[in-house]
């Protein structure tokens, strides 16, 4: 595979949230407003990048039958330095992230592309592939947060767009169903509906 | 009649394959199969199997349309009950006509935002998919304007019907397709986005026209018992459906005509209407045993002339496409339905009305509780050949 498509296949034919449906759980959890929403794509992606890169420079020397602790041990570490520099430079954000970035652990688009990808690539191509999907994971995260939080609470990074705009005075109203994670697993759904369509190949 | 049938031929043609509005040929035919009986029934038109649940020798819209016309009596009366709900609420003295009218007045921008941004999307939906236009919102619609509180603003409305036919229907390829009864995901998507116009006790009286004072309130019996005060409407009161409620879904009475046309003409399936009654009472039963505060205590059938039991019952669980299809499933379904909709009504304290949340549980597990039915019956007659085999070896 080209390094350029390491970068762009997570972008369209091969998103870890659209077409291998990774991830999810993190998306409909934290994307309520577009602040932690960007903050956990970030985390993510800074996650998976390092780790791609130290489990393939590890990966000669790691035995088959212990590499996903091996790979689990990597993660944790990394996580936890994250969920530190969070704390310490953007508390307020970091409590609404709550449980969810300790569980980057789990996130299955950091195990997949370890076990897929940086466990037989070589550093630098195992460095692209885990930006690439990190970005890509940050692409739907960040649309759908700047969706769910102009239509369920009127803001965007917490300025109140849709105030200023006047709608308010004209009868709209917030909807309250984009709170809710329910509405973002429709959302997802919807853009992987436009996602298909724009794309044959994909549909099964 | 025939000059619209020569209408209609002379324009055939055109809309056909080959012709210059080609690409309007799924409007076409709506409009013709709406003015025509078609000489074909639903199923053997451009797919083979269009809707799953065509097994009858009448076309769709014929079976909606009976539908449609099951509904008149509760709405008509929901009607008259808006205007005579306003009448009372703010003392105006007016006659029957007069209540009449005013109620028209209220529903029908609801009619017609609920019909006009429905069956836009599906004329939409069928062109560009090159497929007949399926009929079924024709009832949907209805529907949809007959469950929502009298206030409810149009622009929400139209929000949520946009939203049930497109995530509702289409996305699972249109009628006969969905799994949810795409009326009660617009409920649904009313109630759970802008909970303050769905409930509560300031939604379900309209104000009069050039009316600038303040607003009256009126508690529907199930926000009155779910605050725990005493009801003011007696069992008669709201079995003839002369209370505060969603538009049209008040009337026991009406609903029930409605329900005796729909069992004449065999067009829903009595089996689930009576097993949700059936449902209902017995958690009701259950309730009155436990007895542990005012609202269990509450007599059972009670719970049938409140909010939309009955016309759930009637109209809602009935759906054939989202109903259970086999016998025993269809028993098994509406039982459930009757039992958790007493359940949430009576133990969870943030919904009100449990039958949109019950009937649409139960519309997920319809496709279980059909293969658990069909997969006992195989595995008993497969036991009963073999040991019918057994004892002629």
């Amino acid at each position: 595979m080209k390094n350029t498509d390491l970068i762009k296949l997570p972008f369209s034919k091969n998103n870890p949230i659209l077409v291998q449906v990774l991830g999810i759980c993190s998306c409909l959890a934290v994307t309520a407003q577009l602040k932690p929403a960007v903050v956990m794509a970030l985390s993510v992606t800074v996650v998976v990048v390092l780790a791609n890169v130290i489990i393939s420079l590890l990966r000669n020397t790691i035995p088959p039958r212990i590499r996903i602790i091996v790979q689990l041990v990597v993660v944790s570490t990394l996580v936890v330095l994250v969920d530190q520099v969070l704390k310490a430079y953007m508390y307020d954000v970091s409590k609404q992230l709550s449980v969810f970035v300790g569980l980057i652990i789990t996130n299955c688009i950091v195990m997949g592309r370890l076990e897929a990808f940086a466990m037989v690539q070589k550093p630098w191509a195992s460095f692209l592939d885990g930006l690439g999907n990190g970005l890509g994971y940050s692409v739907i995260l960040i649309v759908l947060g700047f969706v769910r939080e102009l239509f369920g609470s009127g803001t965007l990074w917490g300025y109140p767009v849709l105030e200023k705009l006047g709608l308010y005075n004209i009868g709209y109203e917030n909807n309250g169903l984009m709170i809710m994670p329910p509405m973002a697993l429709i959302l997802v759904g919807i853009i992987i509906w436009i996602h298909r369509s724009r794309n044959k190949e994909l549909c099964e | 009649m025939m000059f619209i049938r020569d209408i209609f031929d002379k324009l055939k043609p055109k809309f056909s394959k080959g012709g210059r509005f080609e690409k309007f040929s799924s409007t076409f035919e709506a409009f013709e199969s709406f003015a025509f009986t078609p000489n074909t029934v639903t199923g053997s038109g451009q797919r083979a199997y269009k809707g799953s649940h065509i097994r009858d020798a009448v076309d769709l819209k014929r079976t909606i349309i009976t539908v449609v016309i099951a509904l008149m009596p509760a709405l008509l009366f929901g009607m008259w009950n808006i205007g005579h709900q306003t009448s009372v609420a703010y003392s105006l003295d007016w006659g029957f006509w007069q209540e009449f009218w005013n109620g028209f007045l209220r529903m029908l921008p609801i009619i017609v935002v609920s019909y006009v941004v429905g069956l836009v999307i599906e004329f939409f939906f069928a062109e560009i998919r090159h497929e007949e236009v399926s009929e079924g919102f024709i009832g949907t619609g209805m529907i949809i304007a007959m469950i929502v509180p009298v206030t409810v603003p149009l622009w929400q409305l139209a929000l949520a019907v946009a939203f049930a036919v497109v995530i509702g229907k289409e996305v699972f390829g249109g009628s006969g397709y969905n799994f949810l009864n795409p009326a009660l995901v617009a409920r649904a998507f009313l109630f759970f986005s802008y909970p303050t116009h769905m409930s509560g006790d300031s939604v379900w009286i309209a104000t009069p026209f050039h009316f600038t004072g303040d607003a009256v309130t009126g508690a529907t019996p199930l926000g009155q018992l779910m605050a725990s005060q005493p009801l003011s409407a007696s069992a008669i009161d709201m079995f003839i459906g002369t209370i505060p409620g969603s538009t049209c879904e008040t009337s026991v009475v009406a609903i029930l005509l409605g329900a005796v046309l729909l069992l004449l003409t065999g067009i829903a399936s009595w089996r689930i209407m009576l097993s949700v009654v059936i449902g209902g009472g017995l958690m009701g039963l259950l309730f009155n045993a436990i007895g542990a505060n005012e609202y269990m205590q509450l007599p059972f059938y009670y719970h049938y002339l409140m909010g939309g039991f009955a016309f759930g019952c009637v109209f809602m669980a009935t759906d054939p496409v989202t109903a259970a299809q086999t016998n025993t499933g269809k028993w098994i379904y509406g039982f459930l339905i009757g039992a958790f909709a007493v359940l949430l009504r009576v133990l969870n304290p943030a919904y009100p009305e449990g039958m949109m949340l019950a009937i649409l549980l139960m519309n997920c597990f319809a496709p279980l509780i059909d293969h658990c039915v069909v997969a006992r019956n195989i595995n008993k007659r497969k036991k009963r050949w073999l040991a019918a085999e057994r004892r002629t070896v």
